[in-house]
């Protein structure tokens, strides 16, 4: 059973009297615990594809469907509470808060979204922490760590709720090569390990090589779907 | 609700200086405005100490009418010899009232055998007068502090313009109710003090000579002035004895007593007055100071972190929570101004006891401000300041929490 079902999905934005169609009916299937990535040159329609998928945005036509739930009729407060239990983010720029900590930005969506038990939390949290080798850092700021340790705190925040599914846009395009490969491999990882579908939006050659399918997109259409060498590991 | 608490200080303390200033000028303006409502309302209650407790009284009761002609001390308006009877009767069973003292007052002429001039006396029992209005004997600047019967106590200002001294022998000469003059010698007893108010420069003597002077073959009374054991406790009372005497009617079933209170007696009352519509509005000017720097804050605030808003509410927070977020950075602003600005006044009024800061009313001098602070103006200025602190927080968590995520997320 799929995970993502998008038919026709149409994108229009209006900026002032001119219309730009972002998406041009896309349809696709994504599976459940997949490895997968849109591609495409700027303006392809890469970022408001995974912004529809995430629930941050809403199709001007078409149905999209994530996780059973027909995310088009989601009201604002429905979507927030959507994104909550279903779904994780991974940002290009690691958008973690900078006034918590480590352990604190892995905790937030447990205890302001989530509302889970501390005991739980806590058991969590240091898991995850010690997955992405975190957990010696977990008491510094943001503003103390790298690049590369900010995205594997991102990668634990996305994951610590348990979703079904993990968005990242452009995780690793402010990474250097290596800890873009470490970063890839935490994400393999913790998608082999839990069964998290990833869906990313990218450029980078290091994640295409990586993922099971890519699919192209051009001009806000979806111009092809092949198999990544992920995919022959998978 | 604790990790809200948490995470919105620690964003208060990401931008320390803008936080410091904005809560120092919260703190400044509770600071002043409770300083001001001490000093004001210390001279607003040693002025009405000063009235009620050197002349007045805290209530007055007069015969229906009087008052409305009490600058002609119409003798044809006191009570009659009945009235008072029942009116004591009355006062001595209310627990609350400490003292009262009945008064006949009347007009005439002063005389020093060389000059003549008019004068306003109150016939008064002493030893009533003194228990009704304490600081009565303190007015007393020369001669015996008691009034005796064949003496007079004569105004400052009089004695100083008829150049008459204690010792000296005058005459009273005055006119009765039915329209007959009549006279006594008196011995001046001693020089009284004037005071700013009705009846502020009336001399005294002893109840008797007053009544021998009209020729009164009965007590008749002009007025009763009543101390109160609690002050607190004026219109209570007040309303209370008015019902209480609310039955006693003249044959033309009109009422025949008039109660009043210090308020409706003296024209100092429409000072304090002024002083609470000061106060009111230097708080409506701290609400302003509160109401503009916490909103010019918490606009700054969303402004900068959109982005954070944006990522927040990807991550799934609700909309309420991210108000919420932002309110608490305002009640928490709020609350810190509250705490300092009270912590200032404690001290500032401290500094104001510690210096003695005297000031002159009417003919009285030396009177020392002593300020103190009101557990309930603290609390309920801490409350305006805190409710309108969140209040102007309303607006831009409003705007934050409406945010749509996508466009957050895109701001740079």
């Amino acid at each position: 059973m799929s995970l993502v079902n998008a038919k026709d999905l149409t994108k229009v934005y209006s900026l002032g009297e001119i219309k730009v169609e972002a998406l041009k009916s896309v349809s696709f299937e994504i599976e459940s615990a997949s490895f997968i990535s849109f591609i495409g040159p700027s303006g392809s329609g890469k970022t408001t594809l995974l912004n529809l998928i995430g629930c941050l945005d809403k199709p001007t036509s078409g149905k999209l469907e994530v996780s059973d739930v027909n995310t088009s009729d989601l009201t604002r407060k429905e979507a927030a509470a959507f994104r909550g239990r279903n779904l994780g983010f991974i940002f290009q720029d690691f958008n973690l808060i900078p006034v918590l900590t480590v352990y604190e930005n892995v905790e937030y969506p447990l205890l302001v979204v989530q509302n889970i038990p501390a005991e739980e939390r806590k058991n969590r949290i240091i898991s995850l922490l010690e997955t992405v080798g975190m957990i010696d850092q977990k008491d510094k700021y943001p503003d103390q760590i790298s690049g590369g340790q900010k995205q594997r705190v991102a990668v634990a925040r996305a994951l610590v709720a348990n979703p079904r599914l993990v968005l990242a846009d452009e995780p690793t395009a402010n990474l250097d090569s290596k800890t873009a490969f470490m970063i890839i491999d935490i994400m393999r990882q913790m998608k082999d390990e839990f069964g998290v579908t990833f869906i990313f939006s990218t450029h980078d050659s290091k994640i295409v090589s990586e993922v099971e399918t890519v699919y192209s997109l051009q001009d806000g259409m979806l111009i092809g779907r092949t198999q990544g060498k992920g995919g022959w590991h998978a | 609700m604790l990790k809200l608490f948490k995470i919105a200080v620690r964003n208060l303390s990401r931008y320390k200086r803008r936080t410091l200033l904005t809560s120092s000028l919260i703190a400044i303006g509770v600071m002043f405005v409770l300083v001001f409502i001490a000093a004001s309302g210390s001279f607003k209650y040693i002025m009405i100490g000063q009235i009620t407790d050197s002349m007045l009284g805290h209530l007055q009761v007069h015969k229906k009418g009087y008052v409305a002609s009490i600058d002609s001390l119409p003798l044809t308006l006191n009570l009659s010899a009945k009235a008072v009877q029942k009116l004591e009767k009355t006062l001595e069973d209310i627990p609350e009232i400490e003292a009262f003292s009945p008064r006949v007052k009347f007009g005439g002429m002063f005389s020093n055998f060389v000059e003549t001039t008019n004068i306003r006396v109150n016939g008064v029992y002493p030893e009533k007068e003194i228990a009704t209005v304490p600081l009565f004997l303190s007015r007393i600047k020369q001669g015996e502090k008691t009034i005796k019967e064949g003496k007079i106590l004569i105004p400052e200002l009089l004695a100083n313009g008829m150049k008459t001294k204690v010792g000296d022998t005058v005459v009273v000469i005055a006119t009765n109710r039915d329209g007959s003059v009549n006279g006594k010698q008196f011995v001046v007893g001693g020089i009284i003090e004037s005071v700013t108010g009705p009846g502020g420069r009336d001399g005294y003597m002893h109840i008797r000579d007053a009544m021998e002077v009209l020729r009164l073959e009965e007590m008749e009374i002009s007025e009763v002035a009543i101390r109160l054991k609690d002050f607190g406790k004026l219109n209570a009372v007040s309303s209370s004895l008015d019902e209480m005497l609310s039955e006693e009617l003249n044959k033309q079933g009109k009422l025949i007593f008039d109660i009043r209170t210090w308020e409706k007696l003296s024209p100092f009352y429409n000072v304090t007055r002024m002083i609470d519509v000061m106060t009111f509005f230097i708080k409506l000017m701290l609400i302003a100071i509160v109401l503009v720097s916490i909103m010019n804050v918490m606009i700054m605030a969303v402004f900068e972190r959109i982005r954070e808003i944006g990522t927040i509410s990807a991550i799934g927070t609700m909309p309420e929570k991210i108000l919420s977020l932002f309110l608490i950075e305002g009640f928490s602003l709020g609350v810190f101004g509250v705490v300092v600005g009270i912590i200032l006044a404690f001290v500032s009024v401290f500094l104001i006891n510690l210096v003695k800061i005297t000031f002159n009313f009417g003919r009285q001098s030396g009177l020392v401000l002593s300020p103190s602070l009101d557990t309930g103006n603290i609390l309920w200025i801490s409350a305006i300041v805190i409710i309108v602190s969140v209040a102007a927080a309303l607006q831009p968590a409003f705007k934050a929490s409406r945010m749509e995520p996508v466009e957050a997320l895109r701001h740079v």
